[in-house]
């Protein structure tokens, strides 16, 4: 008779995360084009130099790099406002917050699908924009790798940020003034990358701190992020 | 056996108790009390309902019993042990009905239990769409939560309590936009879930008869 009653089945950290990064992605396809703001806004912003500046080759070549970057580390801050809002607004976060799974994890998870939909593209996109500024090909691969290290670290560090501000009504302005210093690193390690490589020099000691970073971003983010995510529900 | 003796005469001094227990809570808003002195417990098959006013402090009380929130004095313990510091232990057994009912948009009923309870520790081997079906959401699976009325939402948001073994609910105005149908499920639910030896502790304006488990109420204000 008590067989009607059914067995609990244990839900292993894997499966949460699998399943929470599942769902962000799921909302992101869900929710349309919202998506390809950022990725728009880096592609016109990127494009804005060479019309304001003039088309000559020379200067673009010398700009180009720390132009993409900028833009990038801009339009991955566009997004980032995003990261925990909906959650916050809806209540999903509580449900997220009293998980039993570690929340540095989940944050994690959050994250990832975060980078997944707005770092990557970016990522991808960026040769197609070195073209436009009159980047040596040979660079190309030196501008994706850096950006490809750079941009999951600036999720990385901006989720503290957003975790931060996700109770404050508009928190954009503040969330730019607490996370754009901690980029300033990132941005200069990474355009510098570009630029050595662009003269012919050896760029392997800035990839190898900017992996550095990343590593460092991964190991501590996560957690700051979910400690500032307890602060803000309060 | 040092230890032994330690551990006997500290369970002189203070009986553990096994569930939830507010000792002392005391919580402002601004500089208003909301309340003080407050203590309770909740033990295994026991249903407790905070009672009292609007702005009298009940969502405030369920955020801290939750640990989401913190009171200003006193302490929330977890079998015996004090948050946050028993944080897993309580979560592993929680689940939770908030007054934003975390269902999301874009998803449809099942995606947002499938959600829920994957961020659960312990989750019950059963059928989505009966759950579903039994709180009176028929093919509701195709379609996405924002177009279900208000009612509707919040019956998906009170299934999320069949599809995880958790021992506690903390079920904040689970009344509200239920018609008389769901009220009546959701008290089955309750019911049914305090006599398998679960806890229960919600807060709601209106009139909700629960026959045949051990029911209590903390008043406020």
């Amino acid at each position: 008779m008590q067989d009607t009653t059914t067995s609990a089945v244990h839900v292993s950290l894997g499966q949460a995360f699998w399943q929470l990064l599942r769902r962000d992605l799921l909302l992101t396809l869900r929710r349309g084009n919202e998506w390809i703001n950022p990725l728009v806004f880096f592609v016109i912003v990127v494009s804005l130099f060479p019309l304001g500046i003039g088309p000559g080759a020379k200067t673009l070549q010398l700009i180009g790099p720390g132009v993409v970057w900028v833009s990038a580390l801009l339009a991955t801050l566009l997004a980032l406002d995003g990261l925990f809002r909906s959650d916050y607004q809806d209540g999903a976060l509580e449900l997220i917050l009293l998980s039993p799974h570690p929340l540095s994890v989940l944050v994690l998870a959050k994250v990832l699908a975060h980078w997944l939909i707005t770092g990557l593209p970016l990522v991808l996109l960026s040769p197609l924009l070195g073209v436009l500024l009159h980047q040596d090909s040979s660079v190309m691969w030196v501008l994706m790798a850096t950006l490809a290290l750079g941009t999951a670290t600036l999720s990385l560090i901006g989720s503290i940020g957003a975790a931060l501000t996700v109770g404050v009504r508009r928190g954009g302005v503040l969330l730019s003034l607490l996370v754009l210093p901690l980029y300033v690193p990132v941005l200069i390690f990474g355009s510098n990358a570009v630029a050595s490589a662009g003269m012919g020099l050896a760029v392997k000691g800035q990839l190898s701190l900017l992996g550095g970073m990343l590593f460092l971003a991964l190991a501590l983010a996560p957690v700051a992020t979910a400690a500032s995510l307890r602060v803000s529900v309060e | 056996m040092g230890g032994g003796v330690r551990g006997d005469l500290k369970a002189v001094n203070r009986v553990v108790i096994q569930g939830l227990e507010a000792r002392e809570l005391e919580c402002f808003r601004g500089e208003t009390l909301l309340f003080q002195q407050l203590s309770f417990t909740v033990r295994s098959g026991e249903v407790v309902q905070i009672e009292g006013g609007n702005g009298c402090g009940k969502t405030t009380l369920l955020r801290i019993l939750g640990g989401l929130g913190v009171a200003d004095e006193g302490q929330v313990l977890w079998d015996g042990v004090p948050m946050p510091r028993s944080r897993p232990e309580l979560y592993s057994q929680l689940a939770w009905v908030g007054h934003r009912d975390g269902i999301k948009d874009e998803l449809t009923a099942i995606e947002n239990l499938q959600a829920a309870q994957a961020m659960s520790e312990h989750a019950k081997d059963v059928d989505f769409s009966l759950v579903l079906e039994s709180l009176g959401l028929v093919d509701r699976d195709t379609i996405p939560c924002r177009s279900l009325s208000a009612g509707q939402r919040r019956r998906v948001a009170l299934a999320r309590l069949a599809v995880t073994d958790a021992k506690i609910w903390i079920l904040d105005e689970p009344l509200t936009a239920l018609d008389v149908a769901g009220r009546e499920q959701l008290q089955r639910m309750m019911v049914e879930h305090a006599q398998m030896g679960g806890m229960v502790i919600y807060t709601t304006h209106q009139h909700l008869p629960l026959a045949g488990c051990d029911c209590k109420s903390v008043v406020l204000g």
